[in-house]
């Protein structure tokens, strides 16, 4: 029932958004998010666009697992 | 166009220095239970368990929303469909859920009016295209669904509909966590559902953690997502801590997603619920409000009193708390299959036995 891969928001009118999941468009309820944006990526599910990914803390999640990496490889 | 980020949290180099990880700092055997079935089937399509320690026990919990609906549910849902007048609205996991007698797709292929939705919304659609017709929604889920099911019965309020009901068999996730550590369940730490978790927020687990002093990591679906909450949950059970990491924080925030939230409370009140296989949960279903009742299909049409217990043979309740796995099931694979299944965690996607019977060929770790 979830989409677990973020879409990219293509368009908004009203409620009704468009998503562009790898090159396949399709359109969405947008009443349960606030401040969406198009070029935003969304988590969908069942028809409803339901949170904005934050780009700024996937980068942050990425470093912090790098950084184990470094220094797990720095003690190896 | 794909989310760019997302090649790292699959990176198998990556997940390579994760595992290596939790080997280094897994001392004790720990069972970490994956709430939410999209996990379970996520942990098998990535080889998860290859990549632990024996130390490493994963058991799933009552996270499929179709796993946990209670007998009776699934029988009034059969019963609304045998309503005259009626079309009944489903999402597709629900059809093959063996009722006392009967199934939804049993009921399509007598006749009934059965049919399947990718969302809430196309239930709606189908009331204002069929005037003359009653649609009845199936609505099974947890906070994820819920406020979206809630959403169409805000609209079908704003349009005045007359013909549009929702049968609510909702449930909420902390609540069923909260009784299953009051079991005699052995549970190390919670590895917590990403998109419940983004609708209730992170928050809404520190009463959880500071309970049970259990340590909790909200997790994503990536393999590497899975790995670093498993990582952090191991080091909080090492170092002797229970907290609650966040490691999905691109999706989920402290608070969630406040608009969904208010749609839930706007329209749903709390009550008590019962759950397949663990019995009455305080608190732990919603129940359409009185301002909306007209939409409320357990009170527009009636149906008959509770007639039965769960299938016989079927141990879907060890399962949902965790305390076995589907090969312990003496009907696995022998007389319960996808194609002919006696419970309904063989029937859902999401479900644990059908992960298993689907995957198990996959398993090489000895439990
Ligand atoms: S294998 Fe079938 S009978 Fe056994 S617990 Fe799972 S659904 Fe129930």
């Amino acid at each position: 029932m979830c989409l677990a891969i973020p879409s990219k928001i293509v368009d908004i009118q009203g409620v009704v958004g468009t998503i562009d999941l790898e090159g396949v468009t399709r359109t969405i309820n947008m009443a349960l998010l606030e401040n969406a944006r198009v070029g935003d990526y969304v988590l969908v599910h069942a028809g409803f666009a339901i949170s904005v990914i934050d780009e700024a803390e996937a980068a942050q999640s990425l470093d912090l697992i790098r950084e184990l990496a470094e220094a797990s490889l720095a003690e190896g | 166009m794909s989310y760019q980020n997302l090649d790292s949290f699959r990176d198998p180099e990556v997940a390579k220095t994760l595992s290596g990880l939790i080997a280094e700092s897994c001392q004790s055997p720990m069972r970490i239970m994956e709430v939410c079935g999209t996990h379970t089937v996520s942990i098998f399509r990535n080889g998860i368990r290859d990549m632990l320690p024996q130390d490493i026990t994963l058991v799933s919990g009552p996270g499929c929303p179709v796993c946990v609906t209670d007998q009776k549910e699934i029988d009034d849902f059969i019963q609304l469909a045998r309503k005259k007048n009626v079309i009944l609205a489903t999402f597709g996991d629900l059809m093959r859920v063996p009722g006392t007698q009967s199934s939804l797709q049993k009921q399509r292929a007598q006749g009934r009016k059965v049919k399947v939705v990718y969302s809430a919304f196309d239930a709606l659609t189908l009331a204002a295209q069929n005037p003359k017709k009653k649609i009845v929604f199936c609505g099974v889920g947890f906070e994820t669904t819920a406020p979206t099911v809630g959403a169409c019965i805000l609209e079908a309020h704003r349009q005045g509909l007359k013909n549009f009901f929702v049968y609510s068999a909702h449930k909420t996730v902390p609540p069923a966590l909260d009784a299953l550590m009051s079991m005699d369940t052995v549970i190390d730490g919670f590895m917590m559902p990403g998109h419940v978790s983004v609708i209730i927020g992170a928050d809404a687990y520190l009463p959880l953690v500071e309970k049970f002093a259990i340590p909790c990591a909200i997790a994503g679906f990536e393999p590497n997502d899975i790995l670093a909450s498993i990582l952090t949950l191991v080091q909080q059970k090492e170092a002797g801590e229970s907290k609650l990491e966040n490691t999905y924080s691109r999706a989920v925030s402290p608070e969630g997603n406040k608009k969904a939230r208010e749609v839930m409370e706007q329209v749903f009140d709390k009550v008590d619920a019962s759950w397949r296989g663990l019995g009455v949960i305080p608190g732990s279903g919603l129940s359409i409000r009185e301002e909306f009742e007209r939409f409320d299909a357990s009170k527009a049409f009636e149906l008959p009193p509770a007639r039965s217990a769960a299938p016989k043979g079927c141990i879907c309740g060890a399962i949902l708390t965790g305390k076995k796995i589907p090969p312990q099931c003496p009907k696995y694979k022998i007389e319960c299959t996808p194609t002919d299944p006696l419970g309904p965690c063989m029937v859902s996607s999401e479900g644990t036995c059908a992960a298993y019977y689907r995957y198990h060929g996959a398993i090489t770790k000895v439990y």
